[in-house]
């Protein structure tokens, strides 16, 4: 199936209006999918929201507002694997647990110990470990215990400069990050235990970005990954991940090629879809579709833009994710206009 | 706030003449007059009917006197809801540039309709360490966080306050 021979738009389905401030991140609950999908967004305006559709009339209302928590900005969440807990990074340095008790959340646990604003939490694929990051550069490993306990397992240094994000592999208990000081960074636990040390560092001499780094998203079979950057570009990496599964050690990324010249502001968000179409979101308040090319080519596969929706929102956008359903082709988009924007891509009728 | 003066000879320039607009100026978002540098630069130093001056910190005259900010540091383009803002800290290693770059941020996020896309910088080689500078002015992320922070916006409230002339 060649997406780029179809004639295809990306439909706004729904705005979400109810924060009160810039939303700063989208993430759809793993689980949950038709009939009744559910998203979280996080604000400037310290809370969380949770969105769900309803199944008879097919239109978002927001179903519980997670507030009296966070004292500053909330700036990214991210749902367990199991659906059943809502992790929250704020900018009071704490990072929030929540569990979903049915007609309401709980914030059952809060991690503390970062210096400063905790930018992104990240649930590895088995739900057993949280990574969190900040400002203070440093990479937070927190292992999940039973009743409601976390407990820190390891403060990874290294960064020399904020860290934007942090990533588990989908399938590995490898974990990225990516960072102010324009690298990304992999870290690696040999002996799996739990002694997790800088195994690679992807920064200008390995083609990598030149400015900060705000994004990170692997395609479905973890072989590939795609980061974004202030330097205008989106960059497509690769790994011989079956080295690693069959233990024969740390397999490194490579640089696969970059998409540039299709933005002209700052890329604030990318994510890999698992029918393999790359969004992305920037300052520029557009989104952008991107596709391998699948044209054989000495230097390597290129990806060609598939759509650009301009104008997606009135403010720069922050966060883009493709639902985990795989019914319909849904994307979620948060923004600074307060807006959170739930889209379809369909052929054009 | 600073205990010592770290300019304490600053050149101070002479105001230049106000121009008088033909047309009457306003600051109306839904005014069809496409905004222009002139416009910006009296929204960094002035308001319509307030002399309202952004204060260097350090010192009781306008950013306009010390020659930090003048006309030819507006670069916009009002089709594009773009707008740049150059400005030249008073002295090489100006701690303050940071304040500066901030306050001007936030004047222009205030007075400008929200389409608008700011970016800030210190004039090439008007600052030791310029691209770090420059970096941090731009991060939409770490601005936000710095706005969150009360002193920080105290210091930006008193540089953006009417002076009392």
């Amino acid at each position: 199936m060649d997406l780029m021979e179809k004639n295809l738009e990306l439909l706004e389905v729904q705005k979400l209006e109810g924060h009160n401030d810039r939303v700063w991140n989208v993430a759809w609950n793993p689980v949950s999918s038709s009939p009744s999908p559910i998203l979280a967004s996080c604000s400037g305006d310290n809370t969380v929201r949770i969105w769900e559709q309803s199944s008879l009339s097919r239109s978002w209302t927001c179903k519980t507002v997670l507030e009296e928590t966070h004292t500053r900005t909330v700036r990214s969440c991210s749902w367990s694997p199991s659906g059943k807990l809502l992790a929250s990074a704020s900018f009071d340095g704490t990072t929030g647990i929540w569990e979903d008790l049915g007609d309401e959340f709980e914030c059952i646990s809060t991690l503390e110990g970062h210096e400063n604003e905790v930018k992104s939490v990240s649930w590895n694929a088995s739900g057993s470990y949280l990574a969190t990051c900040s400002r203070d550069k440093s990479v937070w490993i927190w292992e999940v215990l039973g009743g409601n306990e976390y407990d820190c397992a390891s403060v990874l240094n290294g960064h020399t400069q904020d860290v934007k994000m942090v990533q588990w592999h989908p399938t590995m208990d490898v974990l990225f990050s990516c960072s102010y000081d324009n690298t990304i960074k992999v870290w690696w636990s040999e002996d799996d235990d739990g002694d997790y040390q800088c195994v690679q560092t992807l920064d200008e001499s390995s083609n990598g970005h030149s400015s900060t780094v705000w994004a990170i998203s692997f395609n479905a079979t973890g072989d590939k990954m795609v980061t974004c950057s202030d330097d205008l570009t989106l960059k497509i990496w690769m790994a011989d991940i079956s080295m690693m599964h069959s233990g024969e050690g740390y397999a490194p990324w490579t640089h696969l090629c970059t998409l540039s010249g299709y933005h002209d502001r700052t890329i604030f968000s990318t994510h890999w879809s698992s029918d393999d179409i790359i969004a992305s979101g920037a300052g520029d308040d557009a989104i952008r579709l991107f596709v391998d090319s699948k044209h054989d080519s000495v230097n390597g596969p290129s990806y060609n833009l598939l759509l650009k929706k301009e104008k997606a929102h009135e403010m720069d956008i922050n966060s883009v994710q493709w639902s985990p359903s795989k019914e319909n082709r849904l994307l979620a988009s948060a923004s600074d206009d307060g807006m959170v924007k739930i889209w379809q891509l369909e052929t054009k009728s | 706030m600073v205990s010592g003066l770290i300019n304490e000879n600053p050149t101070v320039y002479e105001r230049k003449e106000r121009r008088v607009r033909t047309d009457s100026s306003n600051n109306d978002e839904y005014s069809v007059e496409p905004i222009d540098q002139l416009e910006i630069f009296d929204i960094l130093l002035l308001q319509l009917h307030h002399i309202r001056d952004i204060r260097d910190p350090e010192h009781p005259y306008s950013l306009e006197q010390l020659k930090v900010l003048t006309e030819d540091s507006v670069e916009v383009d009002d089709g594009k809801s773009y707008v740049r803002v150059t400005f030249t800290p008073t002295v090489e290693h100006c701690s303050m540039a940071t304040i500066i770059g901030l306050s001007v941020r936030v004047k222009l996020m205030r007075s400008l309709p929200s389409r608008y896309k700011i970016d800030i910088r210190v004039a090439p080689g008007s600052h030791a360490t310029e691209a770090a500078l420059n970096k941090q002015l731009n991060d939409k992320e770490r601005v936000a966080a710095a706005l969150e922070n009360p002193n920080l916006v105290e210091m930006v409230d008193e540089c953006l306050s009417p002076s009392f002339e």
